[in-house]
């Protein structure tokens, strides 16, 4: 027998609604998809009419459905915006040049400016010569904390208002349990936010307006829209601990679908003891990026890499930073300790 | 996502090679009994020294128990709740080294009727913990579950607000304690226990069929927490006592805080994890054995044979995936068994927490959850994942024909708000209240009025109990003194709707 949509009564249901449990027929689900992401840029106040406003494209499900659902609105709702494409390269031969190609259909579909920015030009190293140095393990340590920054300079560079990213419900639902595992206050308070506040200069405020979008639905979304995009794991994140959360999170939302929302709800609703000790954001000596220590996390770690010593920027070595920033050289022992990690 | 340092595991997983020495680290000369963690290798009565210290350490540095004060220990018969009783007694008793000073009781509850058990296996284990209690001499009171169902409604009313606590009253306690010599309450005045008050079948069936109606073991879970810590509460408030020790320990704490998180529990972590919790004003729990694992609990108990007695629960020999609760237990339990660090940190998080929104002193009774007691998470942000979940809720059902698409669909701001309260309040509360509780399955008033019963109780409810709720076929079957409490406030806050226009700001006369 088949099942009516529960929206329209009219058409027969295709899905159900991995949120909500209800059955929808194609068009109602594109509808109610696209009316929440609305609503939460409304809701949030994410945009003011005429912002220019980059889009982080991957090339992946969640950045390829934030473009097509972005443009979308914004004809639909005349939210005023100047819409971009933004994306780093990060030298991943086999991965990042496979889905750049991607992008740049995307970009004529939706006929919008991309510009990609690349770990080559910014930093002078790959991430397949960083691999070559560092091996597999903590090699998602560069490739995340130089695309943080990457993100940053293209936008500048495109002179964007504001960068909107991709992540999704269940990502911000997986990083509030990340964060609780490993106690890490500062960012299990930030975490939940959908937007950054301005957070200083050479700094564009991020958004995500997919937030509060189950994944299944991203993908959902993605296949009846038929959509453009690209699905292949990074050949290099082992990413070992984070799958014990993500595979934590499915179960929970196999148990009980909302889980991932109610773990949000969760994080929203967190209050931290007053007197816990937070890092303050300084601003990097060196390149004036923020940052919490005298010296950006992606200078530390561009140190480590010229200086062979990749080990320097992973863990904490905060009492060398002030070597670094003298170029004084390091004792033999200390250079031992941050060799290169045999494989 | 934000984070980027993906390489946990040079932090978390700390290679754990029990030094080989078999030395105790402490003493450096007897021989080592237990390892409890990586490298720290115990001789016996050393780690009975650095046990029994760390109990007293946790109460002497909260100072929350006064002395001479009555407290009432909740013993489940499990390993760690036996060893606070355990603890207790040893730290009441005359060769104590730093006496307690408080007068204790035992409260154990029942629960055998909820979880399935039969009547000779009931008093099978009720008679195997009497035995566990005598021994201590402390009063003890063996409650069946059951009970919670002739509560008064007062237990979920309007807490009385919790006694001030300033260090100079501790002190004035200590001195007035000292003065009256305080032998007296060390004496366990009247041993044995009160009466053991009969079940009668049909109350096990009405409280099977409460379970019952909870359709997953998430919300049964929930539910059966929630009943047994109100009768917990109300017992404690009857009897006397001030405090009420709780055997939660630390690895069971991490389990809860993850437990908590996952079922939208955000808001009430502090609450549901710290050392002590004020929500029932008066009764304030305490969790003194919060700083132990699992495992020295467990190599305690057994080197110094303190009794605990196996009771099944509703998720015993269930799969990983029955329960929220019991997915986040075996995941808790396996990463810590990959990841040595993982409880502690977990709990440490939860160290840093505290309850939100409560600074507000307005927060006044109305405002608190009829099911858990904290404070209602539901008035938020328009921008949130509980707003998010209502929008996606409309978009998914029926609009009226006619009135779709072109107008956007502006999100109902709050369906937490009491629409149709009137038909219900007055079907239910003209007399017919018993009727109502009794579930005469499918009667005539009560199961008409099912729907808007159901929907008026939420607004009643913080984030997570709702979800519970949710998860009900029916609220019909909740005890009474839960569904006149909550027509109580419905009442209340149809009367404050009536009179908004008259009443200043800032006046909030709560109950």
């Amino acid at each position: 027998m088949p099942v009516l949509c529960s929206s329209c009564a009219e058409k027969r249901a295709v899905l159900k609604r991995p949120k909500t449990g209800h059955s929808l027929c194609k068009e109602c689900f594109f509808w109610a998809f696209e009316e929440e992401v609305h609503q939460t840029i409304v809701a949030a106040k994410l945009f003011k009419p005429g912002e220019t406003v980059g889009i982080a494209a991957s090339g992946g499900k969640d950045s390829t459905v934030l473009a097509h659902v972005m443009k979308l609105l914004n004809e639909r709702y005349n939210y005023g915006l100047e819409l971009m494409l933004l994306s780093v390269d990060e030298g991943i031969t086999g991965y990042r040049d496979d889905s750049l190609e991607t992008v740049k259909r995307n970009q004529q579909q939706y006929e919008l400016p991309l510009k990609i920015v690349s770990y080559e030009e910014l930093y002078g190293w790959t991430m397949d010569a960083i691999v070559k140095q560092v091996g597999l393990k903590n090699n998602c340590t560069f490739c995340g904390v130089f695309r943080r920054q990457a993100l940053d300079r293209g936008a500048i560079m495109l002179k964007v208002d504001k960068i909107c990213t991709g992540h999704n419900a269940d990502d911000v639902a997986e990083t509030v349990l990340m964060n609780v595992l490993r106690g890490d206050i500062a960012r299990l308070r930030r975490c939940t936010a959908i937007s950054t506040s301005s957070e200083g200069e050479g700094v564009v405020p991020r958004c995500k307006p997919l937030k509060y979008a189950y994944e299944k639905e991203i993908v959902l979304y993605a296949y009846f829209k038929k959509l453009d995009y690209f699905s292949t794991e990074c050949i290099y994140s082992p990413n070992a601990y984070r799958g014990y959360a993500r595979t934590f999170l499915k179960d929970l939302e196999s148990v009980r679908s909302s889980s991932i929302m109610d773990i949000i709800h969760s994080g929203e609703n967190l209050s931290v003891r007053e007197g816990i000790k937070m890092p303050v954001q300084g601003t990097c000596s060196r390149c004036g990026y923020i940052s919490s220590q005298a010296l950006c996390k992606s200078c530390v770690l561009l140190e480590g890499l010229n200086r062979g010593l990749p080990k320097l920027g992973i863990g904490k070595h905060h009492r060398l930073h002030d070597k670094i920033l003298s170029q004084q050289p390091l004792t033999e022992k200390e250079e031992r300790k941050l060799k290169s990690v045999e494989f | 996502m934000c984070q980027v340092e993906e390489d946990y595991r040079d932090e978390l997983e700390s290679v754990d090679v029990p030094s080989i020495s078999k030395k105790c680290v402490k003493c450096k000369e007897a021989s080592a009994a237990v390892v409890i963690r990586a490298g720290d290798a115990y001789c016996r009565v050393c780690f009975k020294e650095y046990f029994i210290h760390k109990f007293r350490a946790m109460l002497g540095k909260n100072r929350l128990i006064f002395p001479g004060e009555k407290v009432l220990l909740a013993v489940s018969g499990g390993p760690s709740s036996c060893s606070m009783l355990n603890q207790v007694k040893e730290g009441l008793s005359q060769n104590a080294h730093k006496k307690l000073r408080f007068r204790p009781g035992i409260i154990y509850i029942d629960e055998g009727g909820a979880v399935g058990q039969s009547v000779e296996e009931r008093r099978r284990t009720v008679a195997e913990l009497q035995g566990v209690f005598r021994a201590t001499g402390f009063l003890f009171y063996v409650v069946p579950l059951e009970q919670v169902l002739n509560l008064p409604s007062s237990v979920v009313a309007s807490a009385p607000a919790p006694p001030e606590h300033l260090s100079s009253a501790y002190k004035a306690a200590v001195d007035r304690f000292i003065q009256s010599d305080g032998s007296s309450c060390l004496t366990p005045q009247d041993k044995g226990q009160t009466s053991l008050p009969e079940v009668h079948e049909s109350q096990t069936q009405v409280l099977q069929q409460l379970i019952a109606s909870a359709k997953t073991l998430t919300a049964k879970q929930d539910l059966l927490n929630t009943l047994r810590q109100h009768l917990l509460v109300h017992t404690a408030r009857t009897e006397g006592y001030s405090k009420l020790m709780l055997g939660d320990n630390c690895t069971r704490l991490a389990v809860k805080l993850l437990t908590s998180i996952s079922l939208g529990r955000g808001a009430q972590l502090a609450q549901d994890t710290g050392f002590s919790d004020s929500r029932y004003g008066d009764i304030i729990s305490v969790r003194p054995m919060r700083d132990y694992s699992a495992k020295e609990i467990a190599y305690y108990n057994h080197l110094f044979n303190v009794p605990s007695v196996f009771i099944p629960s509703l998720d015993t020999k269930t799969a990983d995936k029955a329960s929220v609760q019991r997915l986040t237990e075996s995941f808790v339990i396996k990463l810590q068994a990959d990841f040595p660090s993982t409880v502690s940190t977990i709990y440490r998080t939860g160290e840093k927490l505290q309850t939100a929104r409560l600074s507000s002193s307005t927060a006044d009774h109305c405002d608190r959850c009829l099911l858990c007691m904290c404070a209602l998470d539901t008035a938020v942000e328009e921008a949130s994942a509980l707003q998010a979940t209502l929008i996606s809720e409309q978009l998914s059902q029926t609009t009226s024909p006619g009135a779709t698409r072109t107008t956007t669909p502006r999100p109902n701001r709050a369906p937490v708000e009491p629409e149709s309260s009137a038909p219900t309040g007055q079907c239910c509360s003209s007399g017919g209240q018993e009727h109502c509780g009794r579930a005469e399955s499918g009667g005539g008033c009560c199961s008409s009025a099912k729907g808007p019963e159901m929907t008026n109780l939420r607004s009643l409810l913080c984030y997570s109990c709702q979800l519970t709720i949710k998860d009900m076929s029916s609220v019909e079957h909740l005890p009474q003194y839960i569904l006149s409490e909550a027509r109580r406030r419905q009442r209340r806050s149809q009367m404050r709707e009536e009179i908004s226009e008259f009443l200043l700001d800032g006046v909030d006369e709560g109950v």
